[in-house]
């Protein structure tokens, strides 16, 4: 149950790289830099609403958002929000000098435009930040303000807006389960080299707002997936990408899965099974069955934009086709983000990502 | 058939070798002279547009605060949680020893990427800059400068020069700031903000400045540069019209034969056009590489004289660009059709039969020669006309090119008119020959005479505005730098100390504070000073209001230096904001040579009441000269302060000179630059016209004067002609000198210079004049005294 860990933990590691200024070849080697930061350990409680705030003393934390969204009329949409935060040194520091850096990443997809931007601010100065009572997390004018009712969890219900060049996003987002906690009651092992995080989500959004794209505002409402993980062990020395999936099922049941890419092993996938009551259930290395069957091609990168997954102890057997294959995010760390969906065994809706691809 | 007449042509040249040397050579000085100044000036832009381009100025709007003063940093954090993309810059001067650079403070993290001078990644990343690493990057250049402070530097050629970028959090320690100067508006901005007059109402748009303030300052400082180039591409490109016309001349009857053969008179005139374009081709190339080879040695000169009088960083290395290769090479091309076109057009226009008896080619009718006088007397008069009513750069030049030209047409007729008053005074026949036979010879020479005239006056007039400027500026610095020792602490409480010290020993000890404020969106250093002697006896007060100093002492009133004064066309008694609610009369201004950028003055403890924050510790310190050596080094020995931070008056001084003299060098290398083309000119006028003269000289010798006789006769003659032209050069380099320092110097620099003369330089020049027509006249003097008696006598045989 480690899988976000990996799979976010890609860009995140290109992030540390821009933000730290590591001295690694390409994004290998990033896994081993935890020096003088605080690491996660077996065992610790997570407490809320604490834990929904930041964690300065580890390396990197985030705050991420994926939507399926459909307007009056069917048209699919898919949205992303999210927040990183880096620390570029253990030492705390203040204003202008702070050690904390963040990184905002707002993705619009339609099925025939993808539209993408992204923010970077310096914590200590207001400009960007995150509180968690009551629950904030801003960037510029981009927020995701807590709306919980009292005794609710800060979670329960969210304002998510963010604004690009030519796209903006203003939704509601209403929780109907519990938060989901990874790995060892949110202590996620990573597979291999021991590495681990904290790892938490909350899968059960529904949501309702207002997408603006050039042509103007529209109405719409779906399905949302918020993940929450803080670490300070980017990357394994020998990964060179990860293809990672979230799906609502049509039955309530969801999925995350994912496979990560290894330069000198075999690929290692993970999956965990979400009922719809909010029971998990973990399945390790080989379990899920992740194939690519198509290829696209964006910006001259071949890109697998339909698979073919399986999972035999759920008797799943579906295929999963990318709404929009050229949902590439331009943004200074690159890679590729858009909704799904997924059809045959169990059909649903849900998020796709692919990193490393060169 | 055209083939034989292609090598017919070309045998020409292979029978008169020098002729073609010449030929090349003068092309090639030419193009070389006028692309060595092309390159300088191309590396020269190319420096200003990287500044001009930094932070993306040159396309990105900026948000400045209306009333000129800081942004606070609440601001910036504001309007980005309102949505709008602007990030931040702080931007000062800072003294490293006696190095100066521009600090410029910048936040990575929302710096539009176009503005972006480096890739955001790995060692330049967001921590290098906001850790605590402080990384600054700086140009090559200036980061050697730089080498042993105290900076993190990374050197970064896209960094413009003299710049230092890094993270706001650096920048502020290093200025000791807390403030923004403006915000960077990113060129798309998100739509359905709230507008920014509402937001911030007390910020105002500044549009970028695509061309970038230092370009504009240096403007003047360029056109000079290729007026310069020009005269000497001019100056070239007679040698060439006297080499090329020769060259047609001798081939009349070769053409003649040709064409009695059956080669069509269009054939002849392709092919002869085809000549000089393949050796214009080949002249360019020597050209181009001369003029690389001449910017190169030039370059750091200039770079040292844009820094000295503009503030401008220049990189001193200079760049192979296509911009000025190209035009070295059509400069050529331009210069050699230019030069042969009316030889082509005589040849066009021969008949079929003409006769092959070569004529004076070169000997101007007496018609021509009254236009050509007419002409410069008019651009004489226009070039009075301008001066007198004065004004602006353009009327400037325009009054030094009408000057030049016009005293160049008229230099024949002037030449002709003395040597007929000479003429009169021949009491020989001997001597009345030799007097006729100069005159003969003007024509013929006129052109080459003219370069030299042309070389002279420039030559006069710009060693007498940069000696007076000299003269100027050494008095200043007496007057300027009156006290004896200038000491700095390194802290407030060793400034203490360093003060109850001095306090003991020396006369006076004079605190010097500075602080930087901005008048009009100009950087301005205003200095607060007490009152003392010192000032009141030395200061080098160009005008000023009766009672100056006194008022000055009261707190009532402010002197500004004379750039500023000028610059802002001020007048005595205009009321000057220095700061929001300080206001105060011009009470006087002051001369302050060298110096970019404005400054004014004003009683000491106004400046402290205004800035109370500014550090004391620089001191002027008077004692007797005899004594200044000793108590420098008691301060050495007592506080241990670095040398850097004592400066004896003399050492100032010399360093100010050196600056200025480096300052001056190229004005100087390019003088003699043209002076040896002007020479060259004369050597291949002359190697013209010796050939042509056997029939006037012969004549000379029947009647039994001596083959040596003759030579020397031919050299006095060049070295009289020469006298002439310098005694004309030197009124017309005197009014150029004139023109330059009243009109053009006032406009470039801001500053106006009395004139000295400085006639020990004339005579100097008369000399290396001499020299130069002397050395040019050498090989067509050696082949008169080594003629055989036998072409002499030809010349009869021709005759008969």
């Amino acid at each position: 149950m480690s899988a976000r860990v990996g799979t976010h933990s890609y860009f995140a590691g290109l992030f540390i790289l821009i933000a730290t200024g590591a001295l690694a070849q390409g994004f290998a080697g990033l896994g081993t830099d935890s020096e003088g930061f605080a690491v996660p350990e077996r065992g610790r409680v997570l407490t809320f609403p604490d834990d929904h705030g930041p964690h300065p003393d580890y390396r990197i934390e985030w705050w991420y958002l994926t939507a399926n969204l459909q307007d009056a009329k069917g048209t699919p949409y898919g949205l992303q929000w999210t927040l990183f935060r880096a620390a570029t040194k253990p030492e705390p520091a203040e204003g202008w000098s702070a050690s904390q850096t963040y990184m905002g990443h707002a993705g619009l997809t339609t099925a025939d435009r993808h539209y993408a931007t992204e923010r970077f601010a310096r914590g200590g100065i207001g400009q960007a930040g995150v509180t968690a009572r009551p629950f904030a997390a801003w960037i510029d004018d981009w927020q995701m303000t807590g709306k919980a009712a009292p005794g609710e969890d800060e979670l329960s219900a969210l304002q998510v807006t963010a604004r690009g060049i030519d796209f903006s996003y203003d939704i509601e987002l209403t929780a109907s389960g519990p938060l989901v906690l990874h790995g060892e009651r949110g202590y996620s092992v990573k597979s291999g080299s021991g590495q681990a995080s904290y790892y938490y989500s909350q899968p059960f959004y529904s949501l309702t707002g207002t997408i603006t794209l050039p042509s103007g505002p529209v109405d719409v409402s779906g399905q949302a997936w918020l993940d929450r993980e803080w670490s300070s062990q980017p990357l394994d020395a020998d990964q060179t990408g990860w293809d990672w999936l979230s799906i609502h099922f049509d039955d309530g049941a969801k999925l995350m899965g994912f496979r990560l890419r290894s330069r000198s092993s075999a690929f290692f996938s993970s999956a965990t099974w979400i009922a719809p009551d909010g029971q998990t259930t973990a399945y390790g290395d080989g379990t899920l069955m992740m194939i690519p069957e198509e290829t696209h091609r964006v910006l001259e990168r071949d890109i697998p934009v339909k698979w073919r997954l399986r999972l035999a102890e759920r008797d799943l057997d579906i295929t999963v086709t990318a709404l929009n294959p050229d949902s590439w995010m331009k943004t200074l760390v690159p890679y590729w983000e858009g909704p799904v969906r997924a059809e045959g065994s169990h059909p649903g809706s849900g998020y796709l990502e692919m990193t490393g691809y060169e | 058939m055209i083939g034989a007449g292609l090598s017919a042509l070309l045998s020409h040249w292979r029978s008169k070798p020098l002729q073609l040397a010449t030929l090349i050579v003068g092309l090639a000085l030419a193009t070389g002279l006028w692309t060595g100044v092309q390159a300088i000036n191309s590396e020269a832009r190319s420096s200003y547009d990287r500044a001009a381009a930094v932070l993306g100025q040159d396309t990105l709007a900026r948000l400045q605060s209306a009333s000129g003063g800081p942004i606070a940093p609440e601001h910036f954090v504001a309007l980005r949680r309102a949505g709008w993309l602007v990030s931040p810059l702080v931007d000062g001067p800072l003294r490293l020893g006696r190095i100066r650079a521009r600090v410029r403070g910048i936040d990575i993290f929302t710096l539009p990427r176009e503005a972006t001078p480096f890739e955001v990644s790995g060692e330049t990343g967001f921590a290098a800059f906001t850790g605590d690493d402080e990384l600054v990057l700086a140009h090559p250049d200036t980061a050697a400068r730089l080498t042993g402070s105290e900076l993190n530097l990374r050197a970064a050629p896209q960094v413009a020069p003299g710049d230092l970028v890094t993270d706001i959090a650096t920048a502020w320690r290093l200025l000791d700031r807390q403030d923004f100067d403006s915000l960077l508006l990113a060129a798309e901005q998100p739509a359905g903000l709230v507008p920014l007059a509402v937001l911030a109402p007390e910020l105002a748009r500044i549009d970028p400045d695509p061309q970038g303030d230092i370009a504009r300052l240096t403007d003047s400082f360029h056109l000079n540069l290729t007026a310069f180039g020009f005269l000497s591409f001019a100056v070239g490109l007679f040698i060439v019209h006297a080499t090329i016309g020769l060259a047609f001349e001798q081939r009349r009857t070769m053409i003649r034969t040709l064409r009695a053969l059956g080669l069509p008179n269009r054939a002849v005139v392709a092919l002869l056009l085809t000549e000089t374009l393949v050796l214009a081709l080949v002249a360019g190339l020597f050209g181009v590489a001369l003029g690389y080879g001449i910017a190169a040695l030039l370059l750091p000169d200039v770079a040292a004289t844009l820094q000295g009088l503009y503030g401008a960083s220049v990189a001193g290395s200079l760049t192979l660009r296509p911009d000025w290769v190209l035009a070295g090479i059509a400069m050529a091309f331009g210069g050699a059709l230019l030069a042969v076109c009316q030889g082509l057009w005589r040849i066009a226009r021969m008949p079929l039969l003409a006769p092959a008896h070569p004529r004076a080619w070169a000997i101007a009718s007496l018609k021509t020669q009254r236009w050509a006088s007419l002409a410069g007397a008019v651009l004489l008069v226009l070039a009075l006309a301008t001066g007198w009513r004065g004004g602006g750069l353009v009327m400037g030049f325009a009054t030094l090119g009408a000057l030049l030209l016009g005293a160049a047409l008229l230099l024949p007729a002037l030449l002709i008119a003395a040597l007929q008053f000479g003429g009169r005074t021949a009491r020989s026949a001997m001597a009345e020959w030799v007097w006729a036979d100069m005159r003969q010879q003007v024509p013929g020479l006129s052109l080459a005479l003219m370069a030299l005239m042309l070389a002279l006056a420039t030559t006069i007039g710009v060693s007498t505005m940069v000696n007076s400027f000299r003269a100027t500026f050494t008095g200043w610095l007496d007057q300027r730098l009156a006290s004896e020792l200038y000491v700095t602490a390194q802290n407030e409480s060793q400034a203490a100390e360093l003060r109850a010290f001095l306090g003991e020993r020396a006369q006076a000890v004079l605190p010097i504070r500075t602080a930087e404020i901005e008048i009009g969106g100009q950087p301005v250093f205003l200095y607060g000073i007490v009152d003392h002697p010192t000032y009141r006896e030395n200061w080098p007060l160009l005008e000023g209001v009766d009672d100056v100093w006194d008022r000055l002492a009261a707190g009532e009133g402010v002197l500004v230096n004379e750039q500023f004064f000028r610059r802002g066309v001020y007048r005595l008694g205009d009321r000057l904001t220095l700061v929001p609610g300080w206001s105060d009369d011009i009470i006087g201004v002051y001369s302050d040579y060298g110096n970019p950028t404005g400054q004014a003055i004003v009683d000491h403890d106004r400046l402290v009441a205004a800035f109370p924050d500014t550090p004391r510790l620089r001191h002027a310190v008077r004692i007797a000269p005899q004594q200044a050596t000793a108590l420098s080094e008691a301060l050495v020995n007592t506080f241990g302060l670095p040398p850097g931070n004592i400066l004896n008056q003399a050492e100032v001084k010399q360093f100010s000179l050196g600056v200025f003299d480096r300052t001056f060098l190229v004005t100087g290398a390019l003088n003699t630059l043209t002076l040896g083309v002007a020479g060259f000119a004369i050597l291949a006028n002359l190697l013209t016209l010796s050939a042509m003269r056997l029939s006037q000289v012969a004549p000379v010798w029947a009647v039994g004067t001596t083959r040596a006789g003759l030579a020397w006769l031919e050299m006095l003659r060049t070295l009289a002609l020469a006298s002439l032209t310098w005694l004309v050069a030197l009124p017309v380099g005197l009014l150029l000198a004139w023109v330059l320092l009243t009109i053009v110097n006032v406009e470039a620099f801001g500053w106006r210079l009395p004139m000295f003369v400085f006639p020990a330089d004339w005579f100097r020049l008369l000399a290396l004049a001499l020299l130069a027509a002397g050395l040019a006249a050498v090989i067509p003097v050696w082949r008169l005294a080594r003629t055989r008696p036998a072409s002499f006598l030809k010349v009869f045989v021709h005759e008969r």
